[in-house]
């Protein structure tokens, strides 16, 4: 029996109101910069969406001191209770106007609006909902209930409202008070947000949101009125933060990269662990600094996976970020695409075995097809480089110490994943594995109270629950 | 010196040597220091480490690792216990060396090996009562079971401040009781008290290589034991200069080492938590809920 076919199911972009150019966020207001402009675009179409201000190391300066004057004035000096308020007051508006953000997210960031409006946009306000609640109780946290000061935050392009939200809401739960620079090729979602900082009635300067690239955030974070530097991004920048910020008083959190294996075992609910495959690498087009990128199937069922997947793998979706059908979205930059597409070229060159999911790539725009690699070796560098895109390495294994061997076999250390049906085996292996987070018969679960962040390195610090209060507090 | 009367007995002298991987050998560079005693007498020729001297206590500190963190941490706390044990049992050398070296009165050396034996006590109850204090339970808004515990980081180097005795134990205890192995650069002024207290850890059931001890330049060692890619955390508290602890921390972001930056702190305070934690590694846990 033919299946039905799929009707698109597009969600409206009207609901959206992009503004030809956007200036910077500084005291509460938006203001014009004072260094160039870049052009942000809808990955999924190459259409320039806004012309967005490029901060110069003088606008760098400006939104530090509107941070620092918030601080001593107003932010640091108000009743717990009362900043909680207003972090309540942000969680609900990012509640009420969610269709819009995810709408946003979506268009700027090109992933599907089912994560953008199930995942990114909840969590989003989950966090700032979850840190409102700690913000008079911090003397119960353990680390202290004095602020820093002003934290530099520094947030990547493929969470971008969700990682402003795990920067931003422990930030000013503690008392302190902000300077943001969103990625350069996501920069609208935190531009709304900066408007639901003035429909929160948010004392001016207590969030600063400045746009640029590279050398702006460079500017924060070298910045000598700044406290706090909390950076999500690559592990060769997040080195160069921490030689940055050597000999300083400034503290510093890292959440970099990741090559995470995800473990399968003979055991395991096979077609649940296929889910789990498929959502560990091509959630969000496997932008994810924890993705499961490392599939390491126990030989045994080498075989049922592998063709199990690869049928999963043939279903999914991939086309207009917009469409509530999408699975896979449009990958959200032609830089990054060529990253991938050069990686996964290595992987052809180094010997291993290219397979895509069947799908029609559309004709404009950034797209990846889903794809694995067979026959990967620990010495592929498909095996050992964040790809950053949806392209799986497929390598085995034959008992649990091997397992352990190959999964820890990384400088990196953030996640990993193990399925099997075997409980004892869940926990020895959890107990093994370096990494931050273990998901055992699930993956890419996120939460406000459980806290993220990455051994060796993926970076120190962890974000979310009581712990991502310590990177806040002295 | 004074020249012996022939009827005397001429005292044996100890030979200061390095701790790597349970064993005292000599440093392989064949180099040795002089040691003073605080009104400029000599005191011993204590060995000056190297860079393979460094690396070589790396090895030991990383072979050492999974076995002790795999322990139980009610056995950690017992083999730190111990170590309390023993230094008790050899106050009194330890409060000659204390005098000797830094010129303190009887008293103040008494306090000084009270406070370390009382410290080493102090962590050796903490290293089953940690995960407790700092891990937990996270309510997440699913059916999903969900933990938090720390684990060790793994291989932690120290510059290790003046206070030939106390000042070492309160930087080592807390990162050996909590499971993770040790290299440790004893105080350039006061190296040959940590090769005392080597010896009370040789002897206290504390698997060789879970403590290394050094004796020699920070200047010199720490730039290796920084830029070390098999070391997980570096604690620069003994480092006096500033612009060696600031090229040292950036040493140690070529692997992103966990790096406790050199700060006054006052040693006979009671310490807080942040001496385990600073090297400890949150690791949250998900599992599903169902029936």
């Amino acid at each position: 029996m033919e299946p039905f076919p799929y009707a698109p199911a597009p969600e409206s972009p009207a609901i959206v109101d992009i503004r030809p150019s956007y200036g910077l966020f500084v005291g509460g207001e938006f203001v014009d910069g004072r260094g160039t402009s870049f052009k942000t675009v809808n990955p999924a179409t190459e259409e320039v969406l806004a012309e967005i201000a490029e901060a110069s190391p003088a606008d760098v300066d400006r939104a530090v001191q509107a941070a620092r004057t918030a601080y001593d004035a107003v932010w640091s000096r108000m009743p717990g209770s009362e900043r909680a308020k207003y972090l309540f007051r942000i969680a609900r508006i990012i509640a009420e106007r969610s269709r819009e953000l995810a709408v946003l997210e979506s268009i700027d960031n090109g992933k599907p609006i089912r994560e953008s409006r199930d995942v990114d946009v909840p969590i989003a306000a989950a966090h700032f909902f979850y840190y409102a609640g700690w913000a008079d109780k911090l003397e119960h946290s353990g680390f202290g209930s004095t602020p820093l000061g002003v934290a530099a935050q520094v947030i990547p392009w493929n969470f971008p409202l969700l990682m402003l939200a795990w920067k931003i809401a422990p930030a000013l739960a503690c008392g302190n008070t902000v300077v943001l620079k969103p990625a350069e090729t996501t920069p609208l979602t935190a531009l709304l947000f900066a408007e639901i900082c003035q429909q929160a009635d948010l004392p001016p300067g207590v969030v600063n949101i400045l746009t640029g690239a590279g050398s702006t955030g460079q500017a924060m974070v070298t910045h000598p009125g700044i406290d706090k530097v909390a950076f999500t991004g690559s592990t060769e920048v997040g080195k160069a933060i921490a030689r940055a910020v050597a000999g300083t008083d400034k503290r510093v959190t890292l959440e970099l990269g990741g090559k995470a294996a995800n473990i399968v075992f003979d055991d395991a609910p096979i077609d649940q662990a296929v889910e789990g495959i498929v959502d560990g690498i091509f959630f969000n087009q496997g932008h994810v600094c924890c993705a499961g990128s490392r599939l390491l199937v126990q030989e045994s069922v080498y075989d049922d996976v592998l063709e199990r997947l690869k049928r999963r793998m043939s279903t999914l979706r991939l086309g207009d970020p917009l469409d509530k059908n999408t699975d896979v979205g449009a990958i959200n930059s032609s830089e990054q695409l060529l990253r991938i597409r050069a990686l996964a070229e290595v992987g052809d060159a180094e010997g291993a075995d290219r397979w895509s999911a069947p799908c029609d790539l559309p004709t404009s725009g950034f797209w990846f097809p889903p794809t694995l690699f067979t026959g990967v070796t620990q010495a592929h560098r498909i095996a050992r480089e964040e790809i950053f895109g949806p392209v799986l390495s497929v390598l085995t294994f034959r008992t649990p110490a091997e397992a352990v061997e190959k999964a820890n076999n990384t400088p990196y250390g953030l996640s990993a994943g193990v399925w099997s049906d075997k409980g004892s085996r869940i926990l020895w292996m959890a107990d093994r594995l370096k990494a931050g987070v273990v998901w055992s018969n699930t993956f890419n679960k996120f939460d406000p109270t459980s806290p993220f962040g990455g051994y060796k390195e993926s970076g120190y610090g962890r974000e979310g629950g009581r712990h991502g209060l310590e990177g806040y507090l002295r | 010196m004074t020249r012996a009367t022939p009827a005397a007995r001429v005292g044996v002298r100890k030979t200061s040597k390095l701790f790597i991987g349970g064993a005292f050998p000599r440093s392989e560079s064949g180099r040795t220091f002089v040691v003073n005693d605080h009104e400029g007498g000599f005191l011993a020729n204590a060995a000056l480490a190297s860079r393979k001297d460094a690396r070589d206590a790396v090895v030991a500190a990383r072979a050492a690792f999974p076995g002790w963190a795999g322990r139980t941490a009610y056995n950690r706390g017992q083999v730190v216990y111990r170590i309390a044990e023993l230094l008790e049992a050899r106050r009194d050398q330890f409060e000659g060396e204390l005098r000797a070296s830094e010129g303190v009165s009887a008293a103040t050396a008494r306090q000084y090996v009270d406070a370390a034996i009382d410290r080493l006590v102090w962590y050796a109850g903490w290293s089953d009562k940690i995960a407790q204090v700092v891990g937990g339970a996270n309510a997440v808004a699913g059916p999903f079971f969900n933990h938090s515990a720390p684990e060790p980081t793994g291989v932690v180097a120290i510059v290790a401040p003046r206070g030939p005795l106390l000042g070492l134990v309160s930087v080592l205890a807390p990162v050996i009781a909590t499971g993770n192995t040790a290299v440790v650069l004893a105080s350039e002024a006061h190296p040959l008290t940590a090769i005392t207290l080597a010896e009370v850890m040789a002897t206290s059931d504390l698997p060789g290589g879970v403590v290394n001890i050094l004796t020699g330049r920070a200047a010199e060692v720490g730039p290796w034991l920084a830029a070390h890619m098999d070391v997980n955390g570096i604690d620069l508290t003994g480092v006096e200069d500033p612009s060696l602890a600031r090229d040292l921390e950036i040493a140690a972001a070529d692997n992103l080492k966990r790096v406790r930056r050199p700060r006054a702190e006052d040693l006979l305070a009671p310490p807080a938590l942040d001496r385990m934690t600073d090297f400890l590694e949150i690791k949250t846990v998900w599992h599903p809920m169902g029936s």
